[in-house]
């Protein structure tokens, strides 16, 4: 059954003999076997003995230099995210492994597959406090689904293929592997098998018949019935089942964050994100619904508000894969464990076909308000500023729904998930979770290198731009022909939107003094250019979606716009506010 | 119920793995519980590890605990007990000069009374220990806190449950 999933290539190497090899050329082996085709990462001295393998294998996979470890577990995170293979990441010893932590903690909390592999002093070594020794094993083990040390060359492969199998079974997330110097320099027999499961480790629980029953019951006696889906549907491939059950059952469908792009916008019954700046109608109606559906989303507090008050008089069905989830923040009904693919899948002919025609109209009617309040204004502004929802709007229509949006964090953030629009499943990449700023610039090359054929778009704010800028260094190298867009408003524009809001306009350390933008990328030889006024606007997003290099656009927006709807944290989200 | 604060054993089976005390342990500690007791020991399975925990929480938080313990790759399965559905024993020693074994008499009764075995006895010093209930010892520290007491331990909490738990069974599943 495995074996007729593999490629060719993957087949080759299951069949060789038994080769005496060392242990790093083994972990490139694995690496091969495993189907990978580039990594990113830093060399540093206790790495350098598989920095020498990958030189050598270099016709075979392709390693791409980051510019700081950080960066390198992000472009293996977009990779990961746009294209559901495991992202790799490898770096040295002591510093260069505790700098993959931010990564691997974002992907642990957004479920993304990836395996970093980390180069550890030898192993007579540990524990002396060895030059760039760091107890990395101990470090990552609260943000990781899995990690482990090697200490001698033999355990390579079976460890290896445990962490790819760990990284993309069931929920997955990210695995380390801390590999000490000698047992990279120690030579043994190598053969490589894949992991097929591990008797501890049960990834996708069995989705029970007579839950489906309760949850198809409670559905089709429902009135007023909602779904909300999360990344669950994307990570278990399961877009099209949650589209036949929507149009099914008629069931108007809101997304969270990481949801996002599972259905395409234009959907009829795709009603909109919810959380703390989604949508108005989805999240006032959340506290109206008679049965809530939550799919492979998790409750998060950004999602819920205050919790109290949150859905009470809905019955709530939960559709999860990870047992932990249920119950942990809403209490749940009826609880449909397993994989989202099959249980939507068997959910189907449960249900009777209907169409919810007048409670689907409240939320257009509720839609309404927020354009007339906050949309219309977001979109196609009066005032003289430039506004971040423009700009989203010109990158839209330019590319017609087609591009990835490789989002960072904060309130550009916010207008890139409301208003991109998506008709591709995989297309919204953003760090949701830990609102990790510096994550787009890394992430968008990992994303376009995994998917060459798609635009990737980046938007980024000017804080986060600068955290993980050197990138530019990368795309450079590369010529991954990303492309880049600074929605600059010389502000931490959310927290300054805190500051405002909440803390009566004291902008502590919020405004920016930046620098020359433009000249720096140029500084990289990327073509560049910025924006300040409307009628700019659409001809230089037009020659930057025509480009076929990386492109950096600077967009010089109204310094302090706020994102709206809000729910202020600690409200109900039905008490969301529209200004 | 749910909401009450409650004294609960947590047995947890797992593959024997270097690491596995600070991710179990993390669990707590992220939450800011305090873990009462650890212990670590072999089981009725060969090469299976087994946990015994004791905590004070809701029960809501126990099972939401349990549900983060068993989500570890390397945890084979989780369980939460009270007190009524485990038989459960903690062990201690107590170090005493030897010369008030012959001075005091009434340490004699206690040693007695308290069905306490006396381990070794030298010149200087013996040694007393004792398995039973938390106030079992707790009352023999008492008594013989009085007469002075040079070195006192105390295990954690071990506990087999009233109830089945069917381990080897899970396992025999997986290898079908
Ligand atoms: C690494 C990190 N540090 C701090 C924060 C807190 N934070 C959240 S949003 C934000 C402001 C982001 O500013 P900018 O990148 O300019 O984007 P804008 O909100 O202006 O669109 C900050 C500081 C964070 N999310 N991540």
């Amino acid at each position: 059954m495995i074996m007729e999933t593999l490629t060719v290539k993957q087949k080759q190497y299951l069949k060789q003999p038994k080769e005496r090899i060392s242990g790093s050329e083994a972990i490139v082996r694995c690496l091969l076997a495993e189907g990978v085709d580039v990594l990113y990462g830093y060399p540093g001295g206790a790495i350098m003995p598989v920095y020498d393998e990958l030189y050598k294998y270099q016709d075979k996979i392709h390693h791409v230099l980051t510019r700081h470890e950080q960066g390198a577990t992000h472009s293996a995170q977009g990779y990961a995210r746009i294209s559901g293979k495991v992202g790799v990441a490898m770096a040295t010893s002591g510093p260069g492994a505790t700098n993959l932590i931010t990564g691997i903690a974002d992907a642990q909390i957004d479920s993304t597959p990836i395996v970093c592999i980390t180069g550890q002093v030898p192993s007579h070594l540990l524990g002396s406090d060895a030059f760039q020794e760091t107890d990395i094993v101990g470090i990552s083990t609260p943000v990781t689904k899995w990690n482990h040390q090697i200490t001698k060359a033999s355990e390579i492969p079976e460890v290896m293929a445990k962490a790819f199998y760990i990284a993309k079974s069931g929920r997955p997330g990210p695995v380390l592997i801390d590999i000490t110097k000698d047992a990279q320099f120690e030579e043994f027999d190598f053969q490589y098998k894949k992991c097929e499961g591990i008797r501890s480790y049960n990834p996708v629980p069995k989705v029970e018949d007579s839950k489906l029953e309760e949850a198809a019951d409670l559905i089709n006696n429902a009135k007023k019935p909602m779904i909300i889906w999360g990344q669950g549907v994307i990570l278990g491939k399961a877009e099209e089942e949650l589209k036949a059950v929507i149009e099914k059952a008629g069931i108007p469908s809101a997304w969270t964050i990481m949801g996002a792009s599972a259905i395409p916008t234009s959907h009829p019954l795709n009603i909109g994100m919810v959380g703390m700046h989604g949508n108005y109608a989805p999240n006032v109606l959340t506290n109206e619904c008679d049965v809530l559906i939550a799919i492979g989303m998790r409750f998060d507090d950004r999602v819920t508000g205050k919790l109290d008050d949150y859905a009470t008089q809905a019955k709530v069905i939960h559709f999860e894969i990870d047992p932990a989830e249920i119950d942990k923040n809403v209490k749940t009904d009826v609880a449909v464990l397993g994989d989202s693919k099959e249980s939507l899948a068997k959910l189907l002919p449960l249900l009777n076909a209907n169409s919810h025609t007048e409670w689907l109209q409240k939320f257009k009617d509720l839609y309404a308000v927020e354009f007339e309040k906050v949309i219309k204004n977001d979109l196609h502004p009066i005032k003289e500023g430039l506004t971040m929802g423009e700009v989203l709007n010109e990158i839209n229509t330019q590319s017609k729904g087609e591009a990835a949006i490789v989002s960072d964090v904060g309130q550009h953030q916010m207008i890139a998930c409301r208003y991109a629009e998506f008709n591709v499943s995989r297309s919204n990449i953003t760090s949701g979770g830990l609102g990790t700023m510096g994550f787009a610039l890394p992430a968008a090359i990992g994303a376009k290198m995994a998917a060459p054929e798609r635009e990737v778009v980046a938007v980024i704010g000017d804080g986060g731009y600068q955290m993980t800028i050197q990138e530019l260094g990368t795309i450079f190298q590369t010529k991954v022909p990303v492309k880049i867009v600074v929605l600059n408003n010389d502000f931490l524009g959310m927290v300054r939107q805190w500051q405002q809001l909440f803390f009566d306009k004291r902008y502590a350390s919020t405004e920016m003094t930046n620098p020359d933008f433009v000249a720096i990328a140029k500084g990289y030889y990327v073509n560049a250019k910025r924006v300040t006024k409307r009628e700019e606007l659409s001809s230089v997003v037009e020659e930057m979606m025509q480009s076929k290099d990386a492109y950096f656009l600077e967009v010089c927006v109204e310094k302090e716009d706020n994102v709206f709807p809000m729910v202020p944290s600690g409200a109900s989200v039905s008490d969301i506010r529209l200004e | 119920m749910e909401k009450e604060i409650i004294q609960f054993t947590v047995s947890v089976y797992t593959e024997n793995n270097i690491g596995l005390l600070n991710r179990i342990s993390a669990i707590f500690q992220r939450r800011h519980i305090n873990i009462e007791s650890i212990n670590s020991s072999a089981s009725e399975i060969e090469g299976v590890t087994r946990w015994t925990i004791l905590v004070n929480m809701t029960e809501e938080q126990m099972k939401k605990i349990i549900g983060q313990i068993e989500k570890q790759v390397e945890v084979i399965k989780a369980y939460y007990h009270t007190d009524e559905e485990t038989i459960y024993q903690e062990s201690c020693m107590f170090k005493i000069k030897s010369d008030l074994l012959f001075d005091e008499r009434q340490i004699q009764n206690i040693i007695k009374e308290s069905n306490a075995r006396i381990v070794t006895v030298n010149k200087e010093f013996f040694v007393l220990e004792k398995s039973g209930r938390r106030n079992e010892i707790e009352l023999l520290h008492r008594e013989l806190s009085a007469f002075g007491i040079m070195q006192f331990v105390r295990s954690g909490r071990i506990a087999v449950t009233k109830d089945e738990m069917k381990i080897t069974e899970m396992l025999a599943a997986f290898n079908n």
